[in-house]
């Protein structure tokens, strides 16, 4: 018995890792530009389209449509900051809310328009094996999705601990201020932020088509479990989202198996409640 | 009341009392298809003023606000069901239900400081719950949604709300109306002004001894009893509810278009707003329909672009320009 919940956790675990990375993302492009993305869903299903299109156009392994799909929403973000949302950053909340709700607005219905309301499914060659462990069974796609989910976080880490740019940043997230009297162009360092986000986000949408078939409507719920994701980690700590993800990767995955699937979410939503309300810093503080 | 028209310059009073005349008067030479889009064009400007009360005001930002449209609703549409209740008396409960709702979600935002964006996810987070409870209640009809009989022999029962366009049309006119005068009421209240002190400056509003934390409850539940009401109107226009359709984040989105539109914390900023988007929306439907194209997510697509120029360009909205150049001068109407 306990090797089902086993399996299902483990599941879970993987799913999350995913997922956090996606809100890995978020919690980038909050911690430093500090501009709420309610985009961010929508954005991981347009690369999740990307992978899609890449993989029934050139048979590319969604493994490898990671690496330009996350270079092109690497572009696309650095463009999108430096040209839409700079002149945002440091206005009212609900002005840079309404302009992303907006921007996510537009890429669902073009999504729509472009591709119907149905599920455009990625089939892969390996999409049923296994590996089994003694009583385990695990999906290879997810566990391949996992491991890449996990390089990439780790590259990102990289980045912002061992580079000169990565410092950077870092410092505009600490004081935006002190980075601009000692000569950071803070508003290149928003696009390049922007952009990295929207690169994790990119690569979490290819990796995501192991796990759900795309469709437009998936773009709210996404952008939904980012910001509960990065919330139950803590917005700015890049652990803190990799660890809410696999929390509600594994939450989930336990309440489908326990109780009706479609009711799953409504625990995402308790625990949001719940942290919002007892651990509004999420937890693990706020630290990037 | 009588303060508040007296306040009102000459000229505006002029163009107020000429725009009600036409139109109560416009179903007499308008058709069905008119009447429906002005109906719509009034129940978005009426709930719209109920979020304004609450984010134009008060500065509390709610994207959940669909939450008080469905329960408002569900009470009413089930109490005529289940109950024989007609919705004049089910208006009560449902705004009774609504408040109830709001108050919850005010009271753990305000005591627990949830502010900004983290008090707008809260509201979602309400409003999903409360779309996925009710996709799996069976009372109301799970997810297959519910809906009111249309009997043939019960039209015209006005105080039942079954009845045609025209019925409707008055309704939402009314609707609109009121909200407009309450809306101008309360900006000269003693509460209007408090809810206008916390929005600038809570700390500093405190400092001058305003319960902030009353004040913010007062404008959630003030809002969320009005957009009940908008949420009878609905139920009862429509005849059916559907959770995915009525508690979604969309419909929460698509609510606060107007007042963003025409301009947050104004009391003709929801009006305009809703004069200027859905007008437009139906005409693009009518503009691409002619040209063949039935994509479902065209308007929708104008939405979005008209929110991120509008927020981009005129962050303050379509009606204080307008205004302005209407020669009107000192705080924005």
């Amino acid at each position: 018995m306990w090797s089902i919940y086993l399996n299902v956790v483990i599941q879970g675990v993987l799913t999350g890792l995913v997922y956090g990375l996606m809100a890995l993302g978020l919690s980038v492009i909050f911690g430093v530009v500090r501009v709420v993305n309610f985009a961010h869903g929508e954005f991981a299903v347009v690369a999740m389209y990307a992978t899609y299109v890449l993989f029934t156009a050139f048979r590319l392994d969604p493994l490898w449509a990671l690496v330009p799909v996350a270079a092109l929403f690497f572009m696309v973000g650095y463009a999108l900051q430096a040209a839409l949302i700079n002149p945002f950053v440091g206005r009212p909340e609900h002005e840079q809310f309404i302009l992303l709700v907006g921007v996510g607005i537009v890429i669902v219905n073009v999504l729509l328009i472009g591709f119907g309301p149905d599920a455009r499914p990625v089939n892969l060659s390996y999409g049923f094996d296994s590996y089994e462990i003694g009583p385990l069974i695990v999906d290879k796609p997810r566990v391949f999705a996992a491991t890449a989910a996990i390089a990439v976080a780790a590259a990102l880490f990289w980045f912002f601990r061992r580079t000169r740019t990565g410092a950077a940043i870092r410092a505009c997230a600490d004081n935006l201020v002190g980075a601009g009297v000692v000569g950071l162009n803070v508003k290149r360092l928003y696009a390049l932020t922007f952009g990295l986000g929207l690169a994790c986000v990119g690569a979490a949408g290819t990796l995501l088509v192991t796990i759900a078939d795309p469709t437009p409507s998936l773009g709210p719920s996404y952008t939904l479990m980012a910001f509960i994701i990065v919330i139950i980690g803590g917005l700015g700590s890049m652990a803190g989202a990799l660890l809410g993800g696999v929390l509600i990767g594994v939450s989930e995955a336990l309440a489908g198996f326990l109780f009706v699937p479609s009711m799953k979410s409504m625990f995402s939503f308790t625990l949001l409640i719940a942290v919002l309300v007892l651990r509004p810093q999420g937890l693990m503080g706020r630290r990037i | 009341m009588i303060d508040l028209w007296r306040s009102v310059p000459p000229r505006g009073r002029i163009v107020i009392a000429l725009a009600l005349a036409a139109l109560l008067a416009l179903p007499l030479a308008a058709d069905r298809y008119v009447l429906s889009v002005l109906t719509l064009i009034f129940y978005f400007a009426y709930v719209g003023q109920a979020w304004n009360l609450m984010m134009g005001y008060a500065g509390q930002l709610s994207l959940g606000h669909a939450l008080y449209v469905g329960v408002g609703g569900y009470v009413a549409a089930l109490l005529w069901l289940k109950l024989g209740i007609g919705p004049w008396l089910g208006v009560f409960a449902a705004v009774a239900t609504a408040s109830a709702f709001g108050a919850v979600v005010g009271w753990l935002g305000f005591q627990f400081g949830i502010a900004g964006v983290y008090f707008a996810l809260l509201t979602i987070a309400f409003a999903e719950f409360t779309r996925i409870g009710f996709d799996h209640l069976a009372l109301t009809g799970g997810a297959a949604g519910l809906f009111l009989p249309f009997e043939e022999k019960r039209m015209g029962e006005w105080w039942n709300l079954r009845g045609g366009q025209l019925l409707f049309y008055y309704l939402a006119l009314a609707l609109a109306s009121g909200a407009v005068l309450l809306a101008a009421l309360m900006a000269r209240s003693r509460l209007g002004y408090q809810w206008l002190a916390v929005r600038e400056d809570e700390t500093a509003a405190r400092a001058l001894g305003i319960n902030a934390f009353a004040v913010k409850m007062a404008a959630v539940v003030i809002s969320s009893a009005m957009t009940a009401v908008g949420g009878v109107f609905y139920a009862f226009y429509y005849n059916n509810l559907f959770p995915s359709q009525v508690f979604e984040i969309s419909r929460s989105i698509e609510l606060i278009l107007a007042p963003i539109v025409g301009g947050l914390g104004t009391v003709f900023g929801p009006v305009i707003g809703a004069f200027v988007l859905t007008p437009l929306g139906e005409g693009l439907i009518a503009v691409t329909g002619h040209f063949g194209i039935d994509a479902p997510g065209v308007k929708a697509v104008f939405y979005g672009v008209i929110l991120i120029l509008i927020i981009s360009l005129m962050p303050s909205g379509v009606w204080p320009s307008l205004a302005k150049l209407l020669g009107l001068k000192g705080r924005v109407p």
